[in-house]
């Protein structure tokens, strides 16, 4: 077959056949495949909210941080007293090796010193600014972060609910929670 | 078929892409942190490369010269968005790893390089060839350099422990460390070549 001469009509025709085959096939495989990704997504949310909940009674909490290499997203799981359960990473462009560490890091039941499961949220610190919990090693910006991120999960949670708490509550002992909790984020 | 195997092999080691033709660096040097990494770009690449190859030589007499190279993007990023979709869908742990490169097959100079210079001038079964070849040639160096690359920054291959993390020069996982490897990597096979 001869090769088609680049006349006007030949280039807009070819043109525009090409290029409306190739948004049918994208249709097909984007309509094919559609069901599968949402699919995937969801299944991804699911096991994130069932590993930061570690099997017990509690709330799962995502949030969103400004970290070394960008934005990341994490998702913490609180019992009712704020306690932390678990926690997960669900996106991030943290540098590798260093604070990428951080995914499995605060989770360490070997190292007491940077394992914050089963600790208090709200006015976690790494060891250099005053805190007790232990920084990744040359990952500091990261670290802070994350525990930026830990904070405000539980503050998204727990904090609106103490203030309004507060001027209703009548019981002695849980004013005194909240009385605690007020020291603590002032230190 | 003699023919045929020149043009397979071709891809692989005389003109083979990252360590000859050079081309194609973006996702050389982004995604070859990890030899698994680097193998699946490879192979993603790969799929590319072959279907635009098919594809572009079956319709080259369809296509006026004027309009090739708009012709030609058209069908790479369809495919490259089909493949986007398609392991969104379906290997979804590698997606997380890729999925920021995924979209930078499209701009890589060795697809639309191996449509004008092969697949627009050869039959369909030798564009196929050459798409296997190339695609061979360039999962096989992005795999060698993710494997450096992990071993000495990391102390694994393949995620296989070989010595503890805290011995790996963790510079060869930054972008630093791929120019280094790559570069060595390039003196060995041109060297080993030119005997």
């Amino acid at each position: 077959m001869e090769k088609l001469q680049s006349s006007f009509k030949n280039m807009a025709l070819s043109l525009t056949i090409i290029a409306m085959v190739a948004a049918a096939a994208l249709a097909g495989v984007y309509m094919l495949t559609l069901e599968n990704i949402n699919a995937q997504k969801r299944a991804k949310q699911e096991a994130a909210k069932l590993a930061v909940l570690n099997g017990q009674e509690g709330v799962a909490v995502e949030t969103a941080v400004d970290g070394f290499g960008g934005q990341f997203r994490v998702m913490v799981g609180f019992d009712a007293e704020g306690n932390i359960l678990g926690y997960e990473i669900l996106e991030h462009q943290e540098t590798p090796g260093l604070g990428s560490h951080m995914t499995h890091w605060f989770k360490n039941a070997d190292k007491p010193g940077q394992n914050i499961i089963g600790r208090k949220a709200g006015a976690l610190q790494v060891s250099k600014d005053g805190g007790d919990v232990d920084a990744i090693t040359a990952a500091t910006i990261s670290s802070r972060a994350f525990l930026k991120a830990v904070n405000q999960a539980y503050a998204e949670q727990f904090g609106a609910e103490a203030h309004t708490g507060a001027s209703q509550l009548h019981h002695e002992e849980e004013e005194v929670v909240i009385i605690e909790e007020t020291e603590v984020s002032h230190e | 078929m003699s023919n045929g195997m020149k043009v397979l092999t071709n891809g692989i080691l005389k003109e083979n892409p990252t360590f000859v033709l050079v081309l194609g660096m973006c996702p050389t040097l982004a995604t070859t942190t990890s030899a698994i990494n680097g193998m699946s770009m490879g192979l993603a690449t790969m799929f590319v490369l072959i279907c635009s190859n098919v594809v572009i030589s079956l319709l080259k007499n369809l296509i006026p010269d004027k309009v090739r190279i708009p012709a030609f993007i058209v069908v790479i990023a369809t495919f490259v968005t089909m493949v986007q979709l398609l392991m969104q869908a379906y290997l979804p742990a590698i997606y997380d790893v890729l999925g920021l490169f995924i979209p930078l097959i499209v701009v890589n100079c060795i697809v639309l390089g191996r449509a004008e210079a092969f697949a627009a001038k050869n039959s369909v079964g030798l564009s196929a060839l050459d798409g296997i070849g190339m695609g061979l040639g360039f999962t096989l160096a992005l795999t060698l350099l993710g494997a450096v690359r992990e071993l000495l920054g990391t102390g694994a291959c393949f995620g296989l422990r070989l010595f503890p993390d805290n011995y790996g020069a963790l510079v060869f996982v930054l972008a630093p460390g791929a120019f280094i490897a790559l570069a060595y990597l390039m003196v060995i096979i041109n060297k080993i070549q030119n005997k």
